[in-house]
């Protein structure tokens, strides 16, 4: 999911490890805890075809296209998040094959003055759940809704956003869902804990700390990087407020709210965003 | 020109995930004709049973669709011993009666239960019926009755006149449990039926009077809150004794399907529990002294598991198993699981459903079974769970409390109301015939299975003394289906009849390997298998355009009892040898 790159420059420069690395161990430990206790993958195969599919598919195209084998850490952490995140029909392998072929893709293609526009795990995701519906959802419940597991991602989670300077936006979107849920349950009624509910699980998770806070594809500044999240928040409220009102246009998008709202969401601010700082006076363009 | 060609490739991508999808479960149409014809006939037979659900305390009325979705029932016997399958069906409501239909064995049924005595069993303070099994536990050659319960359980004695009399006291069963279903076996091979039932909800929990709503599974995936299944020893005279604790057997995942037989060969029967919330568990018979849980590949696989059904799917002299499980589009794939049994050499099973075997929807009851008499088994499953505004989904709304802490929806308080939503609702039958090494396919709707019922219980037995497998399905606060096999181009076939001396007279757990061709297929006599159903004691195997070899017989006695000469296309009965 986090492409972590340089970009922004200033935040990770205090950092005496590379926040990428942080995030890839982060990762690493969300995998691990949760394959040793509760076998999250579905088979090895299917790491194996993401991760490795996501590596080759890196290496190629940044050595064919730019002329230099790019940072392997953000395929790893793709590969690694969609391994988690997929959940295809029994024994079908595709969806992770080509989930991760694409998702790495969508970098090199889906691009504006030079930017890629979507969080590649993002948009791999929202892809296979709108084409690909009769084959692929996405994880819902998992790791045994264990609190213990859940508490020790959540810390080492917040932890490490602190470190990569992000972690304003992590609790800009927690805040935002708290209050987002406040009104909907306003406006639907029923149990609140039912509207807070989603955050409390791991998919949450990996949204919050992979997803949402990936700094190749958020916009420049804090303020504005804040605005977006609360922009993910309320069209994801949105795409919650259909899914009770059962409207049927919207069906393809309330399977995963959090995931397709931002699916729409961050691109159009990454665009803007873009655009915005090329046409201000003495710009320069954000590097590759 | 290389940006070009990756977007080429991009958009290649994009695709092959229509295209794949495209081709996904369900789509499929049959490659050849069927040659079978089912053709429902309940109302023509006499048989105008329907199913209505438990109410339940006010405080979960929000969500009361959903956890009320269950009960109906179906179980086979010959209750009277006039050589014509007879079908006990259970209700789930206070006041509504459950019914035994005698086969007159002139095509039709007529409910038997008022002057049996086995129909008025849902009452206040006693609780409703949610499955039934038959086995002969006192071996005086009439099959009895037990009934599990969201309340008290029941055992009825056949007293051979038609009538049953309550045991239950007598018998040491008298428990309150929140049962959907129980499995007959002689685990300790003495001779006598013992009893599993399972327990699904926790036994303090009274459905009519709620303490608290602290009541749900406190996981989707690895929950162990919920009732704790129970081992009964039958001591005989008529006692049962709870072994649970000493045989290693008190499982409290949430077992909505359990299935006897010997899974890895050593002559003992075995366990196999479909769990909801949960991985299915394996428990392996260590010479009737105590139970084992086997890893066996199912530890880490958790979905819902709803019924298990036993089959010997390659004609491998194995007993492999289908567990149903859960699909909705775009929300939760979980499949089916087709596990293929290689204990003896790897310890284990390996899961192999795909496709139409694998996404059946919100699949409960399943049946392996010879519909075409083609020497493979083929495999009926019911769908559906919550059918009510088509308009209205539930999916959407179990979402967001699906991912939560298990302490949010531990509670059903905190589930969203259901209202009148459907859940996975008017989905049809599965019909899908085996053709060996082209796998499974979904003839439902070509032969003629097109109901979009609730479907929950499916049982197969030969109603009609025809040589051909008819299937009953019970549905859901729906009527009972039968659907009678009218095959027009069958295979050869043979049913056994299985009589114990030393071991329990209804064999139950008789393991019989039957040579033709150059296959073998086994099967095991059923003590309950499914969802809270149980298929006709009497075996059935098709044999294609083969003739019957040899008839291997192993009692639950662990006597070994080779049968040659029978002949094709007729019912057989064999005893026992003293």
């Amino acid at each position: 999911m986090t492409t972590t790159a340089q970009a922004p420059a200033r935040s990770l420069v205090a950092s005496a490890i590379d926040p990428r690395y942080l995030i890839v161990f982060l990762i690493t430990l969300v995998l691990v805890l949760g394959e040793a206790r509760y076998g999250i993958l579905g088979g090895y195969d299917r790491l194996a075809t993401t991760l490795g599919i996501c590596l080759v598919t890196e290496v190629v195209l940044s050595w064919w296209l730019r002329g230099r084998v790019a940072n392997l850490a953000s395929a790893y952490i793709t590969g690694i998040s969609l391994s988690l995140l997929i959940k295809p029909q029994a024994n079908i392998l595709w969806p992770f094959a080509l989930g991760a072929f694409l998702a790495i893709a969508s970098k090199y293609v889906l691009t504006y003055r030079g930017r890629h526009l979507w969080n590649p795990s993002n948009f791999s995701i929202a892809l296979l759940l709108l084409v690909a519906a009769d084959s692929v959802a996405v994880l819902s419940h998992q790791w045994g809704n264990d609190l213990r597991i859940n508490l020790v991602i959540w810390v080492f989670g917040l932890v490490i956003a602190w470190r990569a300077k992000v972690l304003h936006v992590t609790l800009a979107y927690v805040a935002c869902f708290i209050l987002f849920a406040l009104i909907r349950n306003a406006i639907v009624g029923g149990p609140l804990l039912a509207e807070l509910a989603p955050i409390t699980g791991p998919m949450y998770q990996l949204f919050v700390f992979f997803m949402v806070t990936d700094p190749r594809t958020t916009v420049s500044t804090r303020n504005g990087r804040i605005i977006v999240v609360a922009l993910v928040a309320l069209a994801e409220t949105l795409i919650r407020l259909a899914g009770d009102f059962q409207l049927p246009l919207l069906r393809p998008f309330y399977v995963s709210p959090p995931l397709l709202a931002l699916a729409v969401v961050g691109p159009i601010a990454m665009w803007w965003d873009l655009r915005r700082t090329a046409a201000r006076p003495g710009s320069t363009q954000p590097g590759i | 020109m290389r940006r070009l060609v990756v977007t080429l490739a991009f958009v290649a991508g994009v695709a092959a995930v229509v295209m794949l999808n495209a081709g996904a479960a369900g789509s499929g149409v049959p490659r050849a004709a069927a040659s079978i014809r089912l053709s429902e006939v309940s109302s023509a037979t006499g048989v105008d049973f329907i199913h209505q659900s438990p109410t339940l305390d006010p405080k979960v009325e929000h969500v009361a669709p959903h956890i009320a979705a269950l009960g109906a029932c179906v179980s086979v016997t010959d209750f009277n011993n006039d050589n014509n399958p007879d079908l006990y069906f259970t209700s789930s409501r206070f006041g509504a009666n459950n019914a035994l239909y005698l086969n007159t064995g002139t095509g039709t049924f007529h409910d038997h239960s008022d002057h049996a005595g086995v129909g008025a069993l849902n009452r206040a303070g006693e609780g409703v019926s949610m499955g039934a099994v038959w086995g002969d536990y006192d071996n005086d050659g009439f099959e009895d009755l037990f009934v599990s319960k969201w309340g008290f359980q029941q055992l009825f004695k056949n007293n051979g006149n038609g009538t049953f009399t309550d045991v239950t006291a007598q018998a040491g069963l008298r428990r309150w449990m929140n049962s959907n279903g129980a499995v007959w076996l002689d685990f300790d091979r003495d001779g006598l039926l013992d009893l599993y039932v399972t327990g699904y909800f926790r036994s303090d929990i009274d459905f009519g009077n709620l303490r608290s709503t602290r009541i749900m599974q406190h996981s989707w995936e690895f929950a162990s809150n919920g009732g704790k299944n129970l081992l009964f020893k039958n001591l005989g005279l008529g006692r049962f004794q709870d072994v649970t604790d000493s045989l290693g057997v008190g499982s409290t995942r949430w077992t909505l399907a359990a299935a006897s037989a010997d899974f890895n060969d050593d002559g003992w029967p075995d366990l196999y529990l479909a769990n909801d919330y949960g991985p299915e568990e394996l428990y392996l018979n260590k010479e009737g002294k105590r139970f084992e849980l086997a890893r066996a590949g199912l530890q880490d696989d958790s979905k819902s598991g709803m019924a298990v059904a036993i089959g010997d799917v390659y004609n491998r002299g194995r007993h492999d198993v289908f567990v149903t499980n859960i699909s909705e589009k775009g929300f939760l794939f979980q499949g089916n699981n087709l596990r293929i049994n290689f204990l003896k050499e790897l310890d284990r099973f390996d899961e192999v459903a795909t496709g139409v075997v694998a996404d059946a929807g919100w699949a409960w009851g399943a049946q392996f079974g010879d519909l075409n008499n083609d020497g493979l088994l083929d495999l009926v499953v019911a769908n559906g769970f919550i059918s009510a505004d088509s308009t209205k989904s539930y999916w959407y709304a179990m979402s967001k409390i699906a991912g939560a802490q298990g302490n949010i929806f531990e509670d059903a308080r905190n589930w969203p109301a259901i209202g009148k939503a459907s859940l996975s609702g008017y989905e049809r039958s599965r019909v899908l015939l085996n053709r060996g090494a082209d796998g499974f396919e979904d003839v439902a709707e070509q032969v003629g299975v097109t109901d979009l019922l609730d479907g929950r219980a499916v049982a197969m037995a030969d109603l009609f003394n025809r040589g051909a497998l008819d299937v009953i399905i019970a549905n859901e606060n729906a009527r009972a289906l039968i659907y009678r096999n009218a095959d027009s181009a069958r295979g050869h076939w043979i049913e056994l009849k299985l009589v114990g001396s030393r071991s329990n007279r209804s064999a139950i757990g008789a393991e019989v390997t039957v040579e033709f061709g150059n296959v073998r297929q086994r099967q095991v006599v059923d003590g309950g298998s499914g969802f809270c159903s149980q298929n006709d004691r009497r075996l059935h195997f098709g044999l294609g355009s083969e003739r019957p070899g040899r008839v291997i017989i192993r009692w639950p006695s662990g006597r070994q009892q080779v049968v040659e000469g029978l002949k094709a296309d007729q019912l057989h009965v064999i005893t026992e040898a003293a």
